[in-house]
């Protein structure tokens, strides 16, 4: 086909580039300018002013940041994210792959475990959350079972569980999602491995070690950056069943701790700085998690 | 075998527990916290309902959801099939850069811009208070763009190539013939993208300070952090408020489940 030098510049349908421009300046509105404006507000004395006002916003270099770091409650906030991880990432993997082998291979209800285990995770964590506020309560149904083995002061009131009781939350809300990840991942793996496996004398458990977890590698690595992904995005349950990170700031977040300094107390500059921060540390968490985790590729 | 299944069973009570536990307490006079408590027997009432519904205005609330979602999906459903269909099957400069960016923004999390937006979109275009405001940074859902895409990249070529040689132009190609034959994925895509708005709360919460404004994921909170403590049967009020917000999408799911499942399945492995 002759190609003339319009064709040849623009592609072969021209139209294309008007189809995607709106979907193209979103993108460009919505998530490139607003990053690059929170590096620029984290490096400026920035705060807020009427609109149309002329007020001077000059650059502070690393002040931002110092002021961040130089915050306990900021660093006690990364800190109880490293706490939520190092509990929800771990127990999501283990029981989002034992589940799904399990459902795998089950032959009754499948339908019905697969949908049941969906449920939490198509719902408003602000729905859920009024459930277990009520479950968890120092009354509450959890504790009436445990009878005397319910802790002092209770789930959500307790400095020491708090946290976990928030990671324990979030793993039940998004498992149904990486059930259905290793599902996928499950198809992928050759039933003659397991033959082989049985073959050679293995019983279940030691072709779940020897086959499936292998076989599930890609899959696990991708569940462990979702996870981890969601983990430091962690605002509504602090906010909700901590009673905005309490008690005493134990479960704070340092989403919520962003939206504390950023816009109820009116520093947006240093608002920025934590979410500079806490990107740069999701990334480097990343690197390690590939390392690690994913391995061999 | 029989292991696996019981261990089954003990993990859908678990998630389904919770759901149930929300409906029984939300018809519940008294707030019953035994064990006795989660299996009422009679003495059920709609008493709380009413109670949430006066507190922070169900239907208004309900209202403000449905725009609010509602004009989510119709961005999406315009400019991201527009989006992926140019993706699919078009060839012009840029795509390549597009299709990138499309992948890479689905791991930027959210939370992160909400700094930055809120000064934008507040601060600089004055949208605080209004459905535009609350809908901007969500307009384009960009997973449903990508199961566009993938829809389309499914039909034959020839039959563009044809509709091309016949002098059809690209809009009528893509409205004619090629969106009639992916409206399977229309519904995947409006599935997907419902859930986000409908149950969002941090940027409705943060744009939306008029109560007649707020979706009902932003009333009901509201309601938990400062209403609640003094109403006579809080929890009541607060589950009867959270089947509402729940009912929805959980009846959507139900309703759609083998929808969910694929769709979610194919936006999660492309990771």
């Amino acid at each position: 086909m002759r190609r003339g030098p319009l064709t040849r510049v623009l592609g072969e349908h021209p139209v294309g580039t008007a189809f995607v421009t709106p979907y193209v300046v979103f993108i460009a509105a919505v998530f490139a300018y607003p990053l690059g404006f929170a590096v620029y507000m984290s490096f400026h004395d920035y705060f807020f002013a009427a609109p149309g006002a002329i007020v001077d916003r000059p650059f502070v270099g690393f002040d931002n940041y110092a002021t961040v770091l130089s915050d306990p409650a900021v660093r006690r906030a990364f800190g109880n994210v490293l706490i939520f991880l190092v509990i929800n990432v771990p127990l999501t993997v283990i029981l989002s792959l034992g589940l799904s082998t399990a459902l795998n291979s089950a032959i009754r209800w499948r339908t019905f475990f697969r949908v049941s285990y969906y449920v939490p995770y198509v719902t408003a964590s602000v729905a859920v959350v009024g459930v277990w506020l009520f479950l968890f309560n120092s009354n509450g149904l959890v504790n009436s079972v445990l009878g005397p083995l319910a802790p002092d002061p209770s789930w959500l009131v307790n400095s020491h569980l708090a946290m976990p009781t928030v990671a324990i939350y979030v793993t039940w809300k998004q498992l149904g999602f990486f059930i259905l990840l290793y599902l996928a991942a499950l198809q992928n793996v050759s039933a003659d491995l397991y033959e082989a496996a049985s073959m050679d004398g293995a019983g279940r458990w030691k072709s779940f070690l020897n086959v499936t977890v292998p076989g599930v590698r890609p899959a696990t690595t991708l569940v462990v950056l979702l996870a981890t992904v969601t983990g430091a995005n962690l605002f509504t349950e602090p906010y909700l069943l901590t009673g905005g990170g309490g008690p005493d700031g134990a479960s704070a977040s340092p989403v919520l701790i962003m939206y504390q300094r950023g816009i109820e107390q009116g520093n947006p500059d240093v608002g920025s700085a934590i979410g500079v921060l806490l990107v740069i540390g999701v990334l480097i968490l990343a690197l390690l998690e590939r390392r690690f985790v994913g391995s061999e590729d | 075998m029989r292991l696996r299944f019981v261990g089954l069973l003990v993990g859908a009570f678990v998630f389904l527990f919770p759901f149930y536990y929300m409906l029984v307490g939300s018809l519940q006079a008294e707030p019953d916290p035994s064990v006795a408590g989660a299996f009422p027997a009679g003495n059920l009432t709609l008493h709380n309902y009413s109670e949430i519904d006066k507190a922070i205005s169900l239907g208004r609330s309900l209202i403000n959801s449905g725009i609010f979602t509602g004009g989510v999906i119709l961005g999406t459903l315009v400019f991201g099939v527009l989006a992926g269909y140019a993706l699919a099957r078009l060839q012009f400069r840029g795509r390549g850069l597009v299709f990138h960016l499309m992948l890479l923004i689905q791991v930027v999390p959210f939370q992160l811009l909400t700094i930055p937006l809120y000064v934008m979109i507040v601060r600089s275009y004055g949208l605080a208070d209004s459905y535009l405001g609350m809908i901007l940074p969500f307009a384009i859902n960009s997973t449903a763009v990508f199961v566009f895409r993938q829809y389309f990249l499914q039909l034959p070529a020839e039959l563009f190539d044809a509709a091309r040689i016949d002098g059809a132009s690209e809009l009528s190609i893509l409205w004619r013939i090629a969106v009639p034959l992916v409206r399977p994925a229309l519904l995947t895509g409006v599935l997907l993208t419902f859930i986000g708005p409908w149950n969002e709360f941090l940027w409705p919460f943060l744009i939306t300070k008029q109560q007649d404004l707020q979706p009902l994921a932003v009333s009901l909170t509201n309601y938990i952090t400062t209403v609640a403590s003094r109403a006579a049967n809080p929890f009541g009020a607060v589950l009867a408020g959270a089947c509402v917000l729940a009912a929805p999408a959980v009846a959507l799911f139900l309703v759609f489940q083998r929808r969910f499942i694929s769709s979610n399945l194919s936006s999660g492995v492309k990771g």
